[in-house]
């Protein structure tokens, strides 16, 4: 399955063949230009930057790296190949053929699946803008913006299942995905997490680790849906998508390392000390860890949902790696258990399984996030010190669902709300973190240059060197 | 080297970010994985390639030349990478190889043939210009090999190196920097090509190499493409001056000892080390020094061979020249493999003979049909081919550079 690179859309769903299609998205892609210039990666237009860019979807093909300037990254529509008699896995039509039309009565519920994680892709290009300034290197000022093409890309692949499949609703859609803005009151992105900033690297490490992780299993959960064309647009972005993931633990982890090298060379522990040398101590990790695991788990939305129950049901979304799950995959009879406040205790009661989707799919993510957070304290275990980096409770610090206006701490106790205030300050990070990992962030940019505060990576991109010029500002 | 080494692909545990990618793709299901690592069976990993591409950390490009294989188990206890157990040996590691060139080396020797020179090899500079700092040569020739009216334009190429210090030997290749850059602005990648002269130069006593270049008008598929290195070498005229990185290669090299035998079989441009070779041993030949040589040169037809008039002037006490041709109008076409069956009682008594060192270049696709021949003539012999051939690879004497 090659690319057409001819086309002015690359693409491999034979897009040509489709004039009204393709003349619909022609007429896209200019504000889609428009939109990249005016909220892409910050003055960053002009520059070379040593990019990954699909040349085909097979494995050979998957990964051209080369020098492009990012407005001329060609952005396109990758589907992964079809699956020969592939059929609906879960829900009440399992076992049926997969679906390569919309059905009627699932046309708007699709609609709303679909543009939500839309929403999300150019939404993080515009909160991640103007991290160019203050890249600790070359070497991640190329991953921040490979991070940023390809969720551009993800944002073609959604917009092309608007056009392709909802007609003129769907062309409205493509255009809204443009027209709103992250963080702005009057025209926000749909889900609260996508309208915070990502003010200085740590945040963006610790995003891509998390929030990104997310886009992960939600792109899981759609890659199993019965609408074939969705499920072989997720399954592509999914190997982008790692890259993302690598793109945030890699750099957490190089935090860490910096850091406990400092505290091994300079035989100091105390935060303070640690600033003072320029590097991030650990409990200011943990408190930026603690603060963006908790609003990532929010963007699951409530334990119990009636929309996701549906959305299983209908088979338009389903679970992580349904195909690995040992049940009826119709779970009108199963049980998940859900937790509970009773008593000033967290408790776990059980309830339909079906009833319970999202809280099925947040534990499965919570179980990859722990995977990176042992990697992490594999670092600081290396080094010889004792410390541990740990994933707060589930219940920390929620605003949707069972815990929302709940006070739960790291370890999981019901707290008071005079307990909370007193010492809540130590778990979340303080204005005075925020300034001070915000003094760190100064912009380094000569090759093998790292800023102070994290180390060289482990590996090149594409094996590539170090001190590899992976941005050329000409 | 004691132990006979094989080259082990594994995943690095502390760059891997268990994202599952290179176990979705590998066609082989030879990736695992538990609650820890991600691990590559041995047993099943055929060397494809296609896991790497889609990883998003590099820790699936992690190779090691180990005389055990690592088993899944034990890949799957690892907090980080052991040890390199091989011997610091490669030599010249220490060298800076450009990424382009360790890439194109690693792919045409890819887990094939040896991974150590001939014991009486001598020892091969490496890297002693890069493509930051490369050596400029001076065309002194520029000759075609083949017919004019054959559409197979390969030329005999003379560069010569003035007083600049540029030592190869037989089997090494130099990397050409062509001019200018690409549609998006970018310097040229570096092509690689065998030299095709012995160690003392195509002109004896002067600072000189040659090389053959076929220009490429189509890929590997039949597509029209302009090769852009193998056009510019093509075009050049005397007098013209050209960058050149390199010398790269330290296993691919000649034994130096007496009586040593070269079994070379190759395609195309593959022949340029086998000419290096042979000039070498042709120049030496009042020394007496023993050691025959067999060729097997397969190409379309006569006038596509490069080298083909000279080949014919050969002594037959140097060289014993067989000649496969695949599309002579009215005959059948034949193959080296098939010329190997042909004389496969005189190669089979070489593949039993300690002196004998082995030589594959050319064009990949022959490379599969030429080892399935030894391996059949080695079994006619009661010779275990496996066994016989980890033997080759361990003692320096099958080499094999396929593109």
């Amino acid at each position: 399955m090659t690319i057409d690179y001819a086309s002015r859309i690359p693409n491999n769903v034979n897009l040509h063949e489709n004039k009204t299609l393709q003349r619909a998205l022609e007429s896209w892609q200019p504000k889609y230009l428009e939109w990249w210039k005016e909220m892409g990666p910050e003055g960053s237009v002009g520059y070379d930057a040593y990019l990954r860019t699909a040349v085909s979807v097979d494995a050979k093909g998957w990964a051209h790296f080369d020098y492009v300037k990012m407005p001329d990254y060609r952005w396109g529509i990758f589907l992964a190949p079809p699956e020969a008699n592939r059929t609906i896995g879960f829900g009440t039509h399992k076992g049926q053929p997969v679906w390569n039309e919309v059905p009627g009565e699932y046309r708007s519920t699709l609609r709303r699946i679909i543009v939500t994680q839309g929403d999300t892709e150019p939404a993080s290009v515009e909160q991640q803008r103007h991290l160019g300034a203050t890249a600790p290197s070359l070497y991640d000022l190329r991953n921040l913006y490979q991070v940023n093409v390809e969720e551009g890309r993800h944002l073609w692949a959604m917009v092309y299942l608007l056009h392709a499949y909802f007609g003129r609703d769907g062309r409205e859609e493509g255009e809204g995905l443009l027209e709103r803005r992250s963080g702005d009151s009057d025209k926000p992105r749909i889900l609260g997490a996508f309208n915070e900033k990502t003010p200085d690297w740590l945040s963006f490490f610790m995003f891509t680790f998390l929030t990104d992780r997310d886009g992960k299993y939600q792109l899981a959960a759609l890659a199993e849906s019965g609408f074939d064309p969705l499920a072989r647009s997720t399954r592509f972005m999914l190997t982008e998508e790692a890259h993302h993931l690598f793109v945030g633990e890699s750099g957490i982890a190089r935090i860490i390392q910096r850091t406990v090298e400092m505290m091994k060379e300079h035989r100091v522990e105390a935060p303070d000390q640690l600033r003072r040398l320029g590097v991030i101590d650990l409990p200011t990790l943990q408190r930026y860890l603690n603060f963006h695991f908790s609003v990532t788990l929010d963007l699951y939305g409530s334990e119990v949902s009636t929309n996701a129950s549906n959305f299983y049901s209908m088979g338009l979304k389903g679970r992580f790696q349904e195909n690995n799950i040992t049940d009826d995959h119709v779970l009108t009879s199963t049980q998940y258990p859900l937790p509970e406040i009773s008593a000033g205790q967290i408790t776990h009661k059980p309830s339909s399984a079906l009833g319970t989707l999202n809280e099925r799919l947040r534990d499965d993510y919570i179980v990859d996030c722990q995977a990176g957070v042992d990697r992490w304290n594999k670092v600081i275990e290396k080094a010889g010190l004792p410390d541990r980096l740990t994933l707060p409770h589930k219940g920390f610090h929620r605003q949707i669902g069972v815990f929302a206006g709940q006070h739960v701490s790291p370890d999981g106790k019901v707290l008071t709300e005079a307990e909370w205030k007193a010492k809540s300050p130590q778990w979340l990070p303080s204005e005075a973190d925020h300034a001070f990992v915000q003094s760190l962030m100064k912009r380094v940019v000569a090759p093998g240059q790292y800023a102070g505060y994290i180390a060289p990576p482990m590996r090149g991109i594409d094996n590539r060197p170090a001190d590899f010029t992976y941005v050329r500002f000409n | 080297m004691a132990a006979e080494l094989k080259r082990q692909h594994l995943i690095d545990p502390e760059v891997c970010i268990r994202c599952n990618t290179c176990e979705e793709t590998c066609p082989y299901d030879a990736i695992t994985h538990d609650r820890k690592n991600y691990v590559v069976n041995v047993e099943r990993c055929n060397a494809c390639g296609d896991c790497l591409p889609p990883c998003p950390t590099g820790a699936i490009d992690t190779w090691r030349n180990v005389a055990t294989p690592y088993s899944v188990e034990a890949q799957l206890s690892w907090e980080s990478l052991p040890a390199v157990e091989e011997p610091a040996a490669a030599p010249g590691e220490a060298v800076a190889i450009p990424h382009e060139v360790a890439r194109l080396t690693a792919k045409a020797e890819l887990a094939t043939g040896a991974t150590v020179p001939p014991w009486s090899a001598a020892h091969p500079y490496v890297g002693l210009y890069t493509p930051d700092r490369p050596a400029v040569a001076t065309v002194a020739g520029n000759f075609r090999l083949t017919d004019e009216n054959t559409e197979s334009d390969i030329r005999h190429l003379v560069l010569d190196f003035g007083s600049t210090a540029f030592p190869v030997l037989e089997g090494q290749s130099i990397g050409i920097l062509a001019p200018g850059n690409d549609a998006e602005g970018r310097a040229h990648h570096v092509r690689l090509y065998s030299v095709a002269s012995p160690r003392e130069g195509e002109r004896p006593r002067h600072n000189n190499l040659a090389l053959t270049v076929k220009r490429v008008l189509e890929d590997h598929e039949g597509r029209p493409v302009r090769g852009v290195a193998s056009n510019y070498l093509c075009d050049l005229k005397k007098g013209e001056q050209v960058r050149v990185c390199g010398p790269y290669g330290q296993t691919f090299l000649m034994p130096n000892h007496p009586g040593a035998k070269l079994l070379m079989i190759c395609t195309g441009t593959g022949s340029a080390p086998m000419r290096a070779m042979t000039e070498r041993r042709r120049r030496r030949l009042a020394l007496n020094e023993g050691g025959q040589i067999m060729l097997f040169f397969g190409a379309r037809t006569p006038s596509e061979l490069p080298y083909f008039g000279p080949l014919q002037k050969l002594p037959p006490a140097l060289i014993d020249v067989q000649l496969a041709f695949s599309r002579v109008p009215g005959r059948s076409k034949e193959y080296v493999q098939h010329r190997l069956l042909a004389m496969g009682d005189q190669v089979a008594a070489w593949l039993k003979d300690s002196q004998t060192f082995i030589y594959i270049c050319g064009h990949k696709r022959m490379e599969a049909d030429v080892l399935a021949t030894l391996a059949g003539l080695a079994k006619r012999e009661g010779l275990d081919w496996p066994t016989l051939r980890s033997m080759l690879c361990r003692e320096g004497r099958l080499h094999i550079e396929t593109y």
